[in-house]
């Protein structure tokens, strides 16, 4: 039997320290919708998405319910649309499908619109990535990823150069809004077929027919436990502290998905261990590194205490749940994690900083600020260089990053909601123009002598 | 793990007259049958954990019922289903 302060303790964590399920994400493969004609080819991936996610948000609503703990947000994940577009030919067909078929299910985003390119681009992944500013613009809860670089296939650098100019173009067409389209756009290097988080999320070629993927979240019920178990406690203490409590934070996640998965009938995917911050006081992974001892995240010895924030939740939240996938690593997004914001307006955290803070968490450049006239070569740089970490160490790294029109350093960007904002940050005035232009592949890594 | 038809009312806030009165007959007017009560007051703050039997209740009913009768007294009232603490604090 459960005892008082057992249960008092879950209450608290939900009510106190902002315990949540970040997100049900359900992955629909779309192979069965491919059809020469636009027509059909719409209304096949709308009824294939509306049937199968037609009681996705009611049984997250009623799941909610039951169990007493908010789910943030329900979502669907598609396959990438450059394999379901490539026989029509126009994959923006599959953009306004997905965005109606996510309004009509109620999801308040749908990703997927997705090529995959590590190695090398098909006409219909370079007409995805063409329009990828209509695409970003023009619908409301579309989001793109294109996967760049994978550690057996090394780096396309045509790809990247032309992310780096759809990044500045989305931009443009979106500028009314400060570039509020760059945020539905994550260019990857090892994306993962399973992440259930946004704006990343696709159904990977190598998925089944439909799954149930979910994304816990919790910061603030791991500073607390750390405030209260490990005040001024050696390094083990912590890392012991932080596994225990990220156990009870996945089991969570996964009675979560495995309710969902029965009531829906649909097979479960898995539990993404990853902790995801919100702008939120009380809900931010910069305050746990803060309560580590560092004065202000990004102050050197960050890059460690992240290290081994990411390992201990990794090693608390496997037990615990039956299958883990997805990005499973500490989130550092600037705008939504009031820490970060803080840390980034005050000058204590830079992209340098940050750029090696993500050779040891998940996932890479998130939801940074630039300023506007940052050229598109040198946004292709930033984009390379995180994919060759990710590339190198085995690794997932993205790159999620905002030319704000207009704004420069001190500027500051307003998402609202989940997303925050964003201070602008300094990025290097010195150019990579040459470099970009070379195209071609950067060769795959050696994977062993690594003496 | 088991299916089971349990669920944890908590109702935590300031005592007053006829709190487990006022959530008893709640409950009852549910079909929700009480299978433990543990209670405290704490220096004015009264602590109530119930363990409940909803097989034959209607939980959304239940629960808009709990929380507007939470609203009335001033008190927060949650009731989850039980599932939820045995993950978190059992292996």
């Amino acid at each position: 039997m459960i005892n008082t302060s057992e249960i008092l303790q879950t209450v608290r964590m939900i009510t106190q320290e902002k315990l949540d399920i970040r997100t049900i994400t359900m992955g629909i493969s779309l192979y069965t919708c491919a059809h020469p004609d636009k027509n059909q080819l719409y209304t096949n991936i709308y009824d294939r998405i509306t049937k199968q996610a037609e009681h996705l948000v009611k049984t997250g609503e009623d799941l909610e319910r039951e169990f007493g703990i908010p789910i943030v947000n329900k979502r669907i994940s598609v396959t990438p649309a450059s394999l379901v577009a490539a026989a029509c030919g126009d994959p923006i067909v599959v953009a306004r499908a997905m965005d109606a078929a996510a309004k009509e299910t109620g999801v308040n985003y749908i990703g997927g619109y997705t090529a995959l390119v590590q190695k090398g681009m098909t006409a219909s992944d370079r007409a995805l990535i063409a329009s990828l500013p209509e695409a970003l613009s023009t619908t409301e809860r579309v989001c793109a990823s294109v996967n760049v670089a994978s550690t057996r296939a090394g780096i396309d650098m045509d790809a990247v150069r032309l992310c780096g100019q759809a990044v500045k173009d989305i931009a443009e067409a979106t500028r009314d809004t400060d570039a509020s389209g760059c945020m539905k756009l994550v260019v990857f290097a090892n994306a993962v077929e399973d992440n259930p988080f946004m704006a990343g999320a696709f159904h990977g070629p190598g998925e089944g027919d439909c799954c149930i993927n979910v994304g816990i979240s919790g910061p603030g019920v791991v500073k607390h436990a750390l405030e209260v178990e490990a005040k001024g406690q050696p390094f083990d203490v912590v890392a012991e502290t932080i596994k225990k409590t990220a156990f009870k934070i996945t089991r969570v996640g996964q009675l979560i998905a495995r309710e969902a998965s029965s009531r829906l009938g649909v097979p479960f995917g898995i539990v993404d261990l990853s902790l995801a911050p919100t702008p939120a006081m009380g809900d931010s992974v910069a305050h746990i590194l803060e309560e580590m001892g560092l004065e202000v995240c990004g102050c050197h010895g960050t890059t460690a205490a992240l290290a081994l924030l990411n390992d201990a939740v990794k090693k608390g939240g496997v037990l615990a749940s039956s299958h883990v996938g997805g990005l499973s690593g500490a989130f550092i997004p600037v705008s939504e994690d009031i820490g970060m914001i803080n840390a980034a307006a005050c000058g204590a955290l830079s992209l340098e900083k940050l750029e090696a803070m993500t050779c040891v968490c998940s996932v890479g450049l998130d939801m940074i600020a630039v300023p506007g006239d940052t050229p598109a070569s040198t946004i292709a740089a930033i984009i390379a260089d995180e994919a060759a970490i990710g590339m190198v160490n085995s690794k997932t790294t993205a790159v999620r990053i905002i030319p704000a029109p207009g704004k420069g350093v001190g500027d500051e960007v307003e998402f609202g909601g989940l997303f925050g904002r964003a201070p602008i940050m300094r990025v290097s005035p010195y150019s990579a123009e040459e470099f970009i232009a070379r195209g071609g592949r950067i060769p795959a890594p050696l994977q062993s002598l690594k003496n | 793990m088991e299916k089971k038809n349990t669920a944890v009312v908590t109702v935590v806030g300031n005592d007053t007259i006829g709190i487990i009165a006022r959530v008893s007959a709640a409950l009852a007017r549910h079909d929700a049958n009480i299978l433990d009560i543990s209670q405290t007051v704490l220096s004015g703050m009264f602590n109530m954990i119930m363990i409940v039997d909803i097989s034959l209740s209607r939980f959304a009913q239940l629960e808009e019922e709990l929380t507007q009768l939470g609203k009335e007294l001033g008190l927060q009232i949650r009731i989850q289903r039980s599932e939820i603490f045995d993950a978190m604090h059992r292996i």
